[in-house]
Protein backbone atom coordinates (compact mmCIF):
# COMPACT_ATOMS: atom_id res chain seq x y z
CA UNK A 1 0.00 0.00 0.00
CA UNK A 2 1.55 3.25 -1.02
CA UNK A 3 0.96 6.80 0.06
CA UNK A 4 -1.06 7.76 -2.98
CA UNK A 5 -3.59 4.95 -3.31
CA UNK A 6 -5.28 5.72 -0.01
CA UNK A 7 -9.00 5.18 -0.45
CA UNK A 8 -11.12 8.36 -0.56
CA UNK A 9 -13.20 7.36 2.47
CA UNK A 10 -10.10 7.26 4.61
CA UNK A 11 -8.97 10.58 3.21
CA UNK A 12 -12.30 12.22 4.07
CA UNK A 13 -12.11 10.76 7.58
CA UNK A 14 -8.63 12.21 8.08
CA UNK A 15 -9.80 15.55 6.69
CA UNK A 16 -12.73 15.60 9.13
CA UNK A 17 -10.43 14.70 12.02
CA UNK A 18 -8.00 17.44 11.06
CA UNK A 19 -10.77 20.03 10.89
CA UNK A 20 -12.19 18.78 14.20
CA UNK A 21 -8.83 19.63 15.76
CA UNK A 22 -7.92 22.79 13.84
CA UNK A 23 -11.23 24.66 14.13
CA UNK A 24 -11.34 24.48 17.96
CA UNK A 25 -7.63 25.27 17.93
CA UNK A 26 -8.14 28.48 15.94
CA UNK A 27 -11.04 29.51 18.16
CA UNK A 28 -8.86 28.70 21.15
CA UNK A 29 -6.10 30.91 19.74
CA UNK A 30 -8.61 33.75 19.28
CA UNK A 31 -9.75 33.41 22.87
CA UNK A 32 -6.20 33.08 24.11
CA UNK A 33 -5.58 36.66 22.95
CA UNK A 34 -8.74 37.66 24.81
CA UNK A 35 -7.70 35.70 27.93
CA UNK A 36 -4.28 37.29 27.85
CA UNK A 37 -5.75 40.79 27.80
CA UNK A 38 -8.19 39.93 30.57
CA UNK A 39 -5.56 38.31 32.82
CA UNK A 40 -3.06 41.14 32.25
CA UNK A 41 -5.84 43.60 33.01
CA UNK A 42 -6.67 41.77 36.23
CA UNK A 43 -2.98 41.78 37.24
CA UNK A 44 -2.86 45.52 36.65
CA UNK A 45 -6.25 46.14 38.31
CA UNK A 46 -7.94 47.13 35.05
CA UNK A 47 -11.02 45.69 33.38
CA UNK A 48 -9.65 44.68 30.01
CA UNK A 49 -11.85 44.39 26.91
CA UNK A 50 -15.48 44.64 28.01
CA UNK A 51 -17.34 46.52 25.28
CA UNK A 52 -17.82 44.15 22.33
CA UNK A 53 -20.39 41.54 23.37
CA UNK A 54 -21.03 40.31 26.92
CA UNK A 55 -17.82 40.69 28.99
CA UNK A 56 -16.09 41.65 25.75
CA UNK A 57 -16.34 38.05 24.53
CA UNK A 58 -16.72 39.07 20.89
CA UNK A 59 -13.51 41.12 20.99
CA UNK A 60 -11.33 38.54 19.13
CA UNK A 61 -13.79 38.47 16.22
CA UNK A 62 -13.98 42.25 16.10
CA UNK A 63 -10.18 42.35 15.98
CA UNK A 64 -10.09 39.77 13.19
CA UNK A 65 -12.64 41.70 11.16
CA UNK A 66 -10.67 44.91 11.60
CA UNK A 67 -7.47 43.18 10.49
CA UNK A 68 -9.11 41.85 7.33
CA UNK A 69 -10.32 45.31 6.35
CA UNK A 70 -6.86 46.89 6.67
CA UNK A 71 -4.61 47.63 3.75
CA UNK A 72 -1.70 45.21 3.18
CA UNK A 73 1.35 47.44 2.96
CA UNK A 74 4.30 45.83 1.20
CA UNK A 75 7.37 48.09 1.49
CA UNK A 76 8.89 49.10 -1.82
CA UNK A 77 12.31 47.71 -0.89
CA UNK A 78 10.91 44.37 0.22
CA UNK A 79 11.13 41.06 -1.55
CA UNK A 80 7.41 40.70 -2.21
CA UNK A 81 7.07 36.92 -2.50
CA UNK A 82 9.16 36.13 0.57
CA UNK A 83 7.54 38.99 2.47
CA UNK A 84 4.12 37.39 2.04
CA UNK A 85 5.42 33.85 2.43
CA UNK A 86 7.03 34.35 5.87
CA UNK A 87 3.82 34.85 7.92
CA UNK A 88 2.16 31.97 6.09
CA UNK A 89 5.09 29.73 6.99
CA UNK A 90 5.00 30.76 10.66
CA UNK A 91 1.27 30.18 10.83
CA UNK A 92 1.38 26.93 8.87
CA UNK A 93 4.11 25.41 11.03
CA UNK A 94 2.18 26.25 14.18
CA UNK A 95 -0.81 24.40 12.68
CA UNK A 96 0.81 21.27 11.24
CA UNK A 97 2.64 20.45 14.47
CA UNK A 98 -0.75 19.63 15.99
CA UNK A 99 -1.15 16.61 13.70
CA UNK A 100 0.72 14.37 16.15
CA UNK A 101 -0.63 15.73 19.46
CA UNK A 102 -2.60 13.01 21.29
CA UNK A 103 -5.55 14.69 22.99
CA UNK A 104 -6.68 11.37 24.48
CA UNK A 105 -5.58 7.74 24.38
CA UNK A 106 -5.51 6.83 20.68
CA UNK A 107 -6.79 10.23 19.55
CA UNK A 108 -3.58 11.35 17.85
CA UNK A 109 -4.53 12.03 14.24
CA UNK A 110 -1.09 11.00 12.99
CA UNK A 111 0.10 8.45 15.54
CA UNK A 112 3.60 8.23 14.09
CA UNK A 113 6.37 6.41 15.91
CA UNK A 114 8.70 9.44 15.94
CA UNK A 115 6.22 11.98 17.31
CA UNK A 116 8.70 13.81 19.53
CA UNK A 117 11.23 14.11 16.75
CA UNK A 118 8.53 15.54 14.45
CA UNK A 119 7.51 18.14 17.06
CA UNK A 120 11.15 19.06 17.67
CA UNK A 121 11.76 19.45 13.93
CA UNK A 122 8.67 21.55 13.32
CA UNK A 123 9.32 23.85 16.25
CA UNK A 124 12.90 24.29 15.03
CA UNK A 125 11.64 25.38 11.64
CA UNK A 126 9.80 28.28 13.25
CA UNK A 127 13.01 30.25 13.04
CA UNK A 128 12.76 30.27 9.24
CA UNK A 129 9.54 32.28 9.26
CA UNK A 130 11.18 34.91 11.41
CA UNK A 131 14.47 35.15 9.56
CA UNK A 132 12.69 35.27 6.18
CA UNK A 133 10.39 38.02 7.47
CA UNK A 134 13.30 40.05 8.80
CA UNK A 135 15.34 39.71 5.64
CA UNK A 136 12.51 40.20 3.16
CA UNK A 137 11.26 43.38 4.86
CA UNK A 138 14.50 45.21 4.00
CA UNK A 139 14.12 47.35 7.09
CA UNK A 140 16.82 47.81 9.72
CA UNK A 141 14.58 47.16 12.69
CA UNK A 142 13.15 44.04 11.12
CA UNK A 143 16.63 42.79 10.30
CA UNK A 144 17.94 43.37 13.82
CA UNK A 145 14.85 41.78 15.33
CA UNK A 146 15.19 38.73 13.11
CA UNK A 147 18.87 38.29 14.02
CA UNK A 148 18.15 38.53 17.70
CA UNK A 149 15.20 36.23 17.45
CA UNK A 150 17.05 33.59 15.45
CA UNK A 151 20.02 33.61 17.86
CA UNK A 152 17.70 33.40 20.84
CA UNK A 153 15.60 30.57 19.45
CA UNK A 154 18.53 28.41 18.42
CA UNK A 155 20.24 28.98 21.79
CA UNK A 156 17.32 27.70 23.79
CA UNK A 157 16.53 24.92 21.38
CA UNK A 158 19.69 23.09 22.39
CA UNK A 159 18.75 22.84 26.06
CA UNK A 160 15.19 21.94 25.03
CA UNK A 161 16.67 19.08 23.02
CA UNK A 162 18.59 17.76 26.03
CA UNK A 163 15.46 17.96 28.18
CA UNK A 164 13.47 16.03 25.58
CA UNK A 165 16.18 13.37 25.40
CA UNK A 166 16.07 12.88 29.17
CA UNK A 167 12.30 12.36 28.94
CA UNK A 168 12.92 9.81 26.19
CA UNK A 169 15.36 7.97 28.45
CA UNK A 170 12.68 7.56 31.09
CA UNK A 171 9.84 6.82 28.68
CA UNK A 172 11.81 4.64 26.26
CA UNK A 173 9.82 5.69 23.20
CA UNK A 174 9.52 8.52 20.68
CA UNK A 175 5.79 7.99 20.33
CA UNK A 176 3.81 10.67 22.18
CA UNK A 177 1.05 8.27 23.24
CA UNK A 178 3.65 5.91 24.70
CA UNK A 179 5.32 8.80 26.53
CA UNK A 180 2.03 9.74 28.19
CA UNK A 181 1.28 6.10 29.03
CA UNK A 182 4.72 5.85 30.68
CA UNK A 183 3.55 8.48 33.17
CA UNK A 184 0.81 6.24 34.63
CA UNK A 185 2.75 5.76 37.88
CA UNK A 186 4.14 9.28 38.24
CA UNK A 187 4.12 12.37 36.03
CA UNK A 188 7.59 13.17 34.74
CA UNK A 189 7.51 16.65 36.25
CA UNK A 190 8.24 15.04 39.64
CA UNK A 191 11.29 12.83 38.96
CA UNK A 192 12.62 15.26 36.35
CA UNK A 193 11.67 18.44 38.17
CA UNK A 194 14.77 20.53 37.25
CA UNK A 195 14.33 19.52 33.61
CA UNK A 196 10.67 20.55 33.79
CA UNK A 197 11.67 24.04 34.94
CA UNK A 198 14.38 24.34 32.26
CA UNK A 199 11.92 23.15 29.61
CA UNK A 200 9.24 25.59 30.62
CA UNK A 201 11.61 28.58 30.67
CA UNK A 202 13.02 27.47 27.30
CA UNK A 203 9.52 27.38 25.83
CA UNK A 204 9.10 30.99 26.94
CA UNK A 205 12.28 31.85 25.04
CA UNK A 206 11.32 29.72 22.03
CA UNK A 207 8.00 31.49 21.60
CA UNK A 208 9.64 34.91 22.09
CA UNK A 209 7.45 35.58 25.07
CA UNK A 210 8.29 37.91 27.88
CA UNK A 211 10.59 38.07 29.79
CA UNK A 212 12.47 36.94 26.66
CA UNK A 213 10.60 39.12 24.17
CA UNK A 214 13.71 41.00 23.06
CA UNK A 215 13.09 40.31 19.38
CA UNK A 216 9.96 42.40 19.72
CA UNK A 217 11.40 44.86 22.25
CA UNK A 218 8.91 47.67 21.62
CA UNK A 219 11.02 50.29 23.35
CA UNK A 220 14.17 49.70 21.30
CA UNK A 221 13.47 48.01 17.97
CA UNK A 222 9.75 48.87 17.80
CA UNK A 223 8.35 45.43 16.95
CA UNK A 224 11.37 43.59 15.65
CA UNK A 225 10.95 41.29 12.70
CA UNK A 226 7.32 42.13 11.96
CA UNK A 227 7.59 45.92 12.09
CA UNK A 228 6.73 46.24 8.39
CA UNK A 229 3.73 43.91 8.49
CA UNK A 230 0.14 45.05 8.44
CA UNK A 231 -3.31 43.64 7.94
CA UNK A 232 -3.75 39.88 7.61
CA UNK A 233 -0.06 39.10 7.17
CA UNK A 234 0.48 40.68 10.59
CA UNK A 235 -2.45 38.73 11.97
CA UNK A 236 -0.90 35.49 10.73
CA UNK A 237 2.27 36.19 12.73
CA UNK A 238 0.12 36.96 15.72
CA UNK A 239 -1.95 33.79 15.34
CA UNK A 240 1.20 31.78 14.73
CA UNK A 241 2.79 33.10 17.91
CA UNK A 242 -0.24 32.26 20.00
CA UNK A 243 -0.73 28.87 18.36
CA UNK A 244 2.93 28.20 19.15
CA UNK A 245 2.32 29.10 22.76
CA UNK A 246 -0.48 26.56 22.85
CA UNK A 247 1.71 24.00 21.12
CA UNK A 248 4.52 24.50 23.60
CA UNK A 249 2.04 24.19 26.47
CA UNK A 250 0.79 21.00 24.83
CA UNK A 251 4.35 19.68 24.64
CA UNK A 252 4.93 20.53 28.30
CA UNK A 253 1.69 18.75 29.16
CA UNK A 254 2.59 15.63 27.19
CA UNK A 255 6.21 15.40 28.27
CA UNK A 256 5.85 16.37 31.93
CA UNK A 257 2.27 16.75 33.10
CA UNK A 258 0.90 13.38 32.06
CA UNK A 259 -1.09 14.44 28.98
CA UNK A 260 -4.67 13.27 29.30
CA UNK A 261 -4.05 11.27 32.50
CA UNK A 262 -6.26 12.40 35.36
CA UNK A 263 -4.54 13.80 38.45
CA UNK A 264 -4.95 11.33 41.37
CA UNK A 265 -7.21 9.24 39.15
CA UNK A 266 -10.12 11.69 39.43
CA UNK A 267 -12.68 11.15 36.64
CA UNK A 268 -10.27 9.31 34.29
CA UNK A 269 -12.90 9.17 31.53
CA UNK A 270 -12.55 12.92 30.97
CA UNK A 271 -9.14 12.60 29.29
CA UNK A 272 -9.46 15.41 26.73
CA UNK A 273 -10.87 17.74 29.40
CA UNK A 274 -7.84 17.15 31.60
CA UNK A 275 -5.57 17.68 28.63
CA UNK A 276 -7.16 21.03 27.81
CA UNK A 277 -7.17 22.08 31.45
CA UNK A 278 -3.47 21.33 31.78
CA UNK A 279 -2.74 23.34 28.63
CA UNK A 280 -4.79 26.22 30.04
CA UNK A 281 -2.81 26.07 33.29
CA UNK A 282 0.47 26.31 31.33
CA UNK A 283 -0.91 29.18 29.24
CA UNK A 284 -1.97 30.99 32.38
CA UNK A 285 1.61 30.78 33.64
CA UNK A 286 2.80 32.20 30.28
CA UNK A 287 0.54 35.22 30.77
CA UNK A 288 1.29 35.50 34.48
CA UNK A 289 5.02 35.62 33.74
CA UNK A 290 4.39 38.36 31.20
CA UNK A 291 2.48 40.39 33.76
CA UNK A 292 5.13 39.94 36.45
CA UNK A 293 8.70 39.92 35.13
CA UNK A 294 10.70 42.72 33.52
CA UNK A 295 12.41 42.04 30.21
CA UNK A 296 15.83 40.42 30.14
CA UNK A 297 18.88 42.11 28.66
CA UNK A 298 20.35 40.39 25.62
CA UNK A 299 23.63 39.41 27.30
CA UNK A 300 21.68 38.00 30.26
CA UNK A 301 19.54 36.02 27.86
CA UNK A 302 22.51 34.48 26.09
CA UNK A 303 24.27 33.80 29.39
CA UNK A 304 21.24 31.99 30.75
CA UNK A 305 20.86 29.89 27.61
CA UNK A 306 24.47 28.91 26.98
CA UNK A 307 26.13 29.07 30.40
CA UNK A 308 23.34 27.91 32.70
CA UNK A 309 20.74 25.86 30.86
CA UNK A 310 23.05 24.05 28.47
CA UNK A 311 25.51 22.70 31.07
CA UNK A 312 22.73 22.08 33.60
CA UNK A 313 20.53 20.12 31.20
CA UNK A 314 23.49 18.15 29.86
CA UNK A 315 24.59 17.26 33.38
CA UNK A 316 21.11 16.26 34.42
CA UNK A 317 20.76 14.14 31.29
CA UNK A 318 23.94 12.22 32.18
CA UNK A 319 22.74 11.82 35.78
CA UNK A 320 19.35 10.56 34.60
CA UNK A 321 20.93 8.01 32.29
CA UNK A 322 23.39 6.92 34.98
CA UNK A 323 20.73 6.51 37.67
CA UNK A 324 18.40 4.59 35.34
CA UNK A 325 21.23 2.30 34.34
CA UNK A 326 22.51 1.78 37.88
CA UNK A 327 19.06 0.97 39.30
CA UNK A 328 18.16 -1.24 36.32
CA UNK A 329 14.95 0.75 35.66
CA UNK A 330 15.66 1.52 32.00
CA UNK A 331 12.72 0.75 29.74
CA UNK A 332 13.64 -2.12 27.41
CA UNK A 333 12.79 -1.37 23.76
CA UNK A 334 10.14 -3.64 22.31
CA UNK B 1 8.49 -4.17 9.96
CA UNK B 2 5.20 -2.54 8.93
CA UNK B 3 5.15 0.04 6.18
CA UNK B 4 4.93 3.33 8.09
CA UNK B 5 4.41 5.98 5.43
CA UNK B 6 0.55 5.95 5.41
CA UNK B 7 0.75 7.10 9.04
CA UNK B 8 2.07 10.40 7.72
CA UNK B 9 -0.97 11.09 5.52
CA UNK B 10 -2.65 13.29 8.18
CA UNK B 11 0.43 15.52 8.22
CA UNK B 12 0.04 16.08 4.48
CA UNK B 13 -3.64 16.88 5.07
CA UNK B 14 -2.68 19.34 7.82
CA UNK B 15 -0.18 21.03 5.51
CA UNK B 16 -2.83 21.46 2.83
CA UNK B 17 -5.40 22.83 5.30
CA UNK B 18 -2.90 25.22 6.92
CA UNK B 19 -1.77 26.44 3.49
CA UNK B 20 -5.33 26.98 2.31
CA UNK B 21 -6.28 28.90 5.48
CA UNK B 22 -3.17 31.09 5.32
CA UNK B 23 -3.55 31.91 1.63
CA UNK B 24 -7.29 32.50 2.02
CA UNK B 25 -6.76 34.91 4.90
CA UNK B 26 -4.10 37.01 3.18
CA UNK B 27 -5.84 36.80 -0.20
CA UNK B 28 -9.23 37.64 1.31
CA UNK B 29 -7.79 40.68 2.99
CA UNK B 30 -6.09 41.79 -0.23
CA UNK B 31 -9.45 41.55 -2.02
CA UNK B 32 -11.67 42.96 0.75
CA UNK B 33 -9.61 45.94 1.86
CA UNK B 34 -9.07 49.10 -0.14
CA UNK B 35 -5.45 49.27 -1.29
CA UNK B 36 -4.13 52.79 -1.71
CA UNK B 37 -0.32 52.76 -1.70
CA UNK B 38 1.90 55.80 -2.23
CA UNK B 39 5.72 56.09 -2.02
CA UNK B 40 5.87 57.46 1.55
CA UNK B 41 3.64 54.72 2.86
CA UNK B 42 5.72 52.07 1.13
CA UNK B 43 9.10 53.24 2.41
CA UNK B 44 10.72 51.18 5.15
CA UNK B 45 10.07 52.38 8.70
CA UNK B 46 13.00 54.35 10.09
CA UNK B 47 11.67 56.73 12.76
CA UNK B 48 10.24 59.09 10.18
CA UNK B 49 13.46 59.53 8.22
CA UNK B 50 13.78 58.42 4.67
CA UNK B 51 15.70 55.15 4.77
CA UNK B 52 19.41 56.01 4.72
CA UNK B 53 20.62 52.92 2.93
CA UNK B 54 19.84 49.30 2.31
CA UNK B 55 19.05 47.32 5.46
CA UNK B 56 20.99 44.25 4.35
CA UNK B 57 24.27 45.25 5.92
CA UNK B 58 27.09 43.39 7.62
CA UNK B 59 26.12 42.31 11.12
CA UNK B 60 27.84 41.27 14.31
CA UNK B 61 29.96 38.16 13.87
CA UNK B 62 28.71 36.79 17.20
CA UNK B 63 25.39 35.85 15.64
CA UNK B 64 27.36 33.73 13.20
CA UNK B 65 29.26 32.16 16.08
CA UNK B 66 26.03 31.30 17.86
CA UNK B 67 24.77 29.63 14.69
CA UNK B 68 27.91 27.49 14.43
CA UNK B 69 27.73 26.47 18.10
CA UNK B 70 24.08 25.65 17.60
CA UNK B 71 24.84 23.31 14.72
CA UNK B 72 27.33 21.37 16.84
CA UNK B 73 25.02 20.97 19.80
CA UNK B 74 21.91 20.30 17.76
CA UNK B 75 23.72 17.50 15.96
CA UNK B 76 24.66 16.18 19.36
CA UNK B 77 20.99 16.16 20.32
CA UNK B 78 20.17 14.39 17.07
CA UNK B 79 22.69 11.66 18.00
CA UNK B 80 21.20 11.42 21.49
CA UNK B 81 17.65 10.69 20.27
CA UNK B 82 18.27 7.12 19.01
CA UNK B 83 20.71 6.51 21.87
CA UNK B 84 18.08 7.44 24.45
CA UNK B 85 15.40 5.06 23.17
CA UNK B 86 17.78 2.14 22.73
CA UNK B 87 19.77 2.48 25.95
CA UNK B 88 17.68 -0.29 27.48
CA UNK B 89 19.23 -2.67 24.94
CA UNK B 90 22.77 -1.32 24.66
CA UNK B 91 23.11 -0.76 28.44
CA UNK B 92 26.59 -0.10 29.88
CA UNK B 93 28.36 -0.26 26.52
CA UNK B 94 26.00 2.31 25.01
CA UNK B 95 26.23 4.49 28.09
CA UNK B 96 30.03 4.55 28.15
CA UNK B 97 30.31 5.16 24.40
CA UNK B 98 28.00 8.15 24.64
CA UNK B 99 29.86 9.46 27.67
CA UNK B 100 33.06 9.40 25.60
CA UNK B 101 31.33 11.36 22.84
CA UNK B 102 29.81 13.86 25.28
CA UNK B 103 33.17 14.20 27.01
CA UNK B 104 34.87 15.25 23.78
CA UNK B 105 32.13 17.80 23.13
CA UNK B 106 32.32 19.10 26.69
CA UNK B 107 36.04 19.72 26.28
CA UNK B 108 35.20 21.73 23.16
CA UNK B 109 32.50 23.58 25.02
CA UNK B 110 34.87 24.51 27.85
CA UNK B 111 37.38 25.74 25.27
CA UNK B 112 34.72 27.96 23.65
CA UNK B 113 33.72 29.28 27.05
CA UNK B 114 37.33 30.14 27.98
CA UNK B 115 37.90 31.73 24.57
CA UNK B 116 34.98 34.06 25.24
CA UNK B 117 32.78 32.81 22.39
CA UNK B 118 29.77 32.97 24.71
CA UNK B 119 30.35 36.55 25.91
CA UNK B 120 27.91 39.33 25.00
CA UNK B 121 28.72 42.58 26.73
Amino acid sequence: MSFWDTDPGHLILVLAEALALLVPLLIGVAYLTYAERKVLAAIQMRRGPNVVGPFGLMQPFADALKMIMKETVIPSGANRALFLFAPMLTFGLAMIAWAVIPVNAGWAIADINVGVLYLFAISSMGVYGIIIAGWASNSKYAFLGALRSAAQMVSYEVSMGFVIVSVLLVAGSLNLTAIVEAQRTVWFCIPLFPMFIIFFISTLAETNRSPFDLPEGESEIVAGFFVEYSSMSFALFFLGEYANMMLMSGMTTILFLGGWLAPFGILPMLGPVWFVLKICACLFVFIWVRGTFPRYRYDQLMRLGWKVFLPASLLWLVITAGVLLATGTLPVPA
Amino acid sequence: MPYVLPGYLPILVFMVIAGVIAVAMVGGSLLAARQKPYPEKLSAYECGFEAFDDARRPFDVRYYLVAILFIIFDLEVAFLFPWAVSLGATRLFGFLSMMGFLGVLTVGFIYEWCKGALEWE
